[in-house]
């Protein structure tokens, strides 16, 4: 009786397994791969399939969220969405995307998008891009879920035209709550940071450290490669560097 | 205006749909209406919340900080506590929200059309009337510690703007209008002359003209590879505006909507033109206009005056990088008109509104420090950091304001030309300004303005065909996102937020079926009880 309870135990445990075990390369019928949809015209419908990585607001219905699969990532712009439903898209949870393929500023995404979850889930390890900065060949990483390590605090200046830190909104016009915006510096060039207040806001640990940074610190990020006219990671994570 | 902040969300049907929550309002919690206070009880202290929004703006965040630190000088006992926003909306959202809790900002730079909404909860917003005339406390008041402009004093027309019904439900702080940021070069370069008014038709003529590409697809104009040659940022003032000089209509001012109309149809046909060979796109769709406008990919770049200092190849406040401006002459001229000599544009710009408390001290608190708003100080030093006017003439005609002005050009910062140029623009066309008039639902209707223009351009850089169906389905759409309840004659509406319920949903019926089940039982027993209990009695006897 134990022998035969014992085989039982192990076959729901491989079945369990082969069920969990998705593979997350693999797409649905009629689902474009990453390269179908990189190789997509602009204003054109696109259908994907991909992971939640980051949720970075909900309002009227609407959702944006960060996307990916193994390939590459997916801006998900104000998604048509219902706040039910968008506390269902945890990291890592598996949806199919309708929409069409925009470009706002550099930043490809998709829009008008309608959603529907299915069975599957694949968190994406931070890729790290320090030594594609300053390259072209970086955009080829927008929207994934990156790292950047050894990045030096370089100084910002603050509304009063002081050496900060950080400022809240581009310029220092902010306050609590706002946008934080920060420059790193890496073998002598110095690109801007944000944490984007939407995404992660005044309660996360991210906005707290931030907060504490002193010019000179040196630190490893994590975060989203966001565009704006250029490279402007959404940085979700800052730690001391190893 | 931009810096480094994505577009944002439209939050109004948002916050229309939180409507219901203002009229829950209405009842035992509802406040008392304010009465002015006979003296400012200057031995108590108050704590007043002052919500704000800045452009973005490190110089508006000053002018704002330092109006607070002035007014907290002469008035010791009142702490003002700043709370910033970069959009209005986000602003007109968190009020709504606040409304229901009684947890409003005391004093709060909004929009006429939001306080409308507003004022569907009971005693919410406070009237002004009767503080603007205050022998004491009121405008130019004999206790207020600060030379405050007198009623006569503030631009009349700007003023009107704050009338909701027969009331005064704000006080303008500043105003601005649209404009038309031209590459004056890339125009000539066409072999165009750049006239003073510009027309629909002239805009729309070059624009397709700059579409000229060689075999390699590089536009010939600019010699890049993307050209969009016409860019509007706000597209629901673009068909508010265009509606207004045609003399077609948009809305009356008890609230029947116009908007849905065969001049509506007959633009948004012109506007599929254009989109379809791309010489016409939106901030929604595309990005800010002065992006493109300073890397030489934009001709006519249609954005507010208050927006002034992101234009041109000198502008002091830019989202791109230096290598990628394009040196070029601005010239700042009116948005395109239909008749040159009537020209029509819309003053848009930030009101102050008060919100009511229990305590009518705080009121007045709250009032003292608006009414500081209006001072010459805190409306040249606001006006100055972008294209904004004062609104009082008072301001206007100050040596230093004046001093301003006649500085144009003279640095790329506080006096870059282009600001002033689009300060100037509003201060000689005030008389040609107009607002829409303002009623419950003004929002949304303004909000689906815009909506028609944007719907149309995707779908035609979509490829999907604009005809007359595509227009009857969009109508009927837009009118319905927005709470819009389209009539059966001549495209008009009204905005309602109250909508038809329709049928009762399932739930429901089976709730009030087992309701009413349960009252049949419950009557039949007692009506048993009642019959055994007389025939006991029956038998007794």
């Amino acid at each position: 009786m134990k022998k035969a309870l014992a085989v039982v135990f192990v076959l729901v445990l491989a079945l369990a397994l082969a069920a969990c075990g998705n593979d997350a390369n693999k797409k649905s019928e009629g689902v474009m791969t990453y390269a179908e949809y990189d190789a997509a015209a602009l204003d054109t419908q696109v259908t994907i399939e991909a992971y939640v990585q980051a949720k970075q607001s909900w309002w009227d219905d609407k959702a944006t969220v960060y996307a990916q699969d193994p390939d590459g990532a997916y801006f998900l712009y104000n998604m048509k969405c219902s706040e039910a439903d968008y506390a269902k898209l945890t990291p890592g949870t598996k949806i199919k995307v309708t929409g069409y393929k925009s470009e706002w500023s550099g930043e490809v995404e998709i829009i008008d998008a309608t959603f529907e979850i299915e069975s599957g889930t694949w968190k994406a390890a931070a890729k790290d891009v320090t030594s594609l900065l300053g390259k072209e060949e970086l955009v080829k990483s927008q929207n994934q879920f990156v790292c950047f390590k050894g990045m030096t605090v370089a100084a910002s200046k603050d509304a009063d035209g002081n050496d900060a830190a950080f400022l809240y909104n581009w310029d220092g016009s902010g306050q609590e709550g706002n946008d934080l915006y920060f420059n790193v510096t890496l073998n002598g060039e110095t690109y801007t940071f944000t944490v984007e207040s939407y995404l992660c806001d005044s309660s996360t640990d991210v906005y707290k450290a931030v907060k504490e940074l002193k010019i000179g610190d040196v630190i490893d990020l994590e975060g989203f490669l966001y565009w704006y006219n250029g490279v402007n990671p959404h940085i979700t994570s800052v730690k001391a560097a190893k | 205006m931009s810096g480094l902040k994505r577009r944002l969300a439209p939050v109004l049907l948002l916050a229309a749909l939180l409507l219901p929550m203002l009229a829950s309002c209405h009842g035992a919690r509802a406040l008392e209406a304010f009465e002015i206070p006979e003296t400012f009880d200057t031995s108590r202290t108050y704590e007043i919340t002052f919500w704000a929004k800045n452009d973005t703006n490190k110089h508006q965040t000053r002018v704002y900080e330092q109006a607070i630190a002035e007014f907290e000088a002469l008035y010791p006992n009142v702490t003002v506590h700043l709370r910033l926003y970069m959009d209005y909306g986000r602003i007109y959202n968190d009020v709504i929200t606040n409304i229901a809790t009684q947890t409003t900002p005391n004093v709060c730079i909004t929009y006429p059309d939001h306080i409308a909404t507003y004022k569907t909860g009971t005693n919410v917003v406070v009237p002004l009337d009767g503080l603007f005339d205050d022998e004491k406390y009121g405008l130019g008041g004999s206790e207020v510690r600060f030379a405050s402009p007198t009623r006569s004093e503030i631009v009349p027309q700007f003023l009107d703007e704050c009338v909701i019904g027969e009331e005064h439900w704000a006080i303008p702080f500043m105003r601005s209008t649209e404009a038309c940021y031209v590459n004056k070069t890339y125009v000539e370069a066409l072999g165009y002359t750049l006239p003073d008014v510009l027309t629909w038709d002239f805009v729309w003529e070059v624009s397709e003209a700059a579409m000229a590409q060689d075999e390699e697809g590089t536009f010939l104009v600019n010699g890049q590879k993307v050209m969009i040659p016409f860019i509007y940022k706000s597209t629901d003032n673009m068909m508010i505006q265009r509606l207004r000089q045609s003399g077609s209509g948009y809305s009356t001012a008890d609230g029947e909507i116009l908007l849905f109309g065969d001049d509506t149809k007959e633009f948004l046909y012109t506007v599929a033109e254009h989109a379809a060979t791309r010489s016409f796109s939106t901030f929604k769709i595309s990005s800010y206009p002065g992006n493109f406008l300073n890397a030489g990919q934009c001709l006519f770049a249609v954005d507010s005056t208050a927006g002034a200092s992101w234009m041109g190849s000198d502008a002091p406040l830019t989202d791109i990088s230096p290598e990628n401006i394009v040196p070029f002459e601005t010239a700042v001229r009116m948005i395109p008109q239909l008749d040159p000599e009537h020209p029509q544009m819309i003053s848009q710009g930030p009101s102050v509104c008060i919100f009511n408390k229990r305590d009518p001290q705080t009121v007045l608190a709250s009032w003292l420090f608006a009414q500081y708003l209006l001072t010459d100080a805190v409306q040249i030093a606001y006006a100055e950091t972008e294209g904004y006017v004062p609104v009082t003439t008072r301001a206007r005609e100050t040596e230093e304001y004046k001093d301003y002005l006649a500085r144009a050009g003279e640095d790329d910062t506080d006096h870059y030309a282009v600001k002033i140029l689009a300060s100037e623009l509003l201060l000689a066309h005030t008389a040609d300004t107009f607002v829409t008039p303002v009623f419950n639902g003004s929002a949304s209707l303004r909000d689906a303005a815009g909506q028609l223009i944007e719907k149309v351009t995707n779908s035609v850089r979509r490829r999907e065909t604009v005809d007359d169906a595509y227009m009857e389905k969009l109508f009927t759409d837009v009118a319905a996102l927005y709470r819009l309840r389209v009539g059966n004659q001549g495209g008009s509406a009204t905005a309602s937020e109250k909508e038809e319920l329709g049928p009762l949903p399932v739930p429901a019926v089976v709730l009030l079926s087992v309701l009413g089940v349960t009252w049949i039982v419950i009557a039949s027993y007692a009506a048993r009880e009642f019959v055994k209990k007389r025939r006991k009695s029956a038998s007794v006897s």
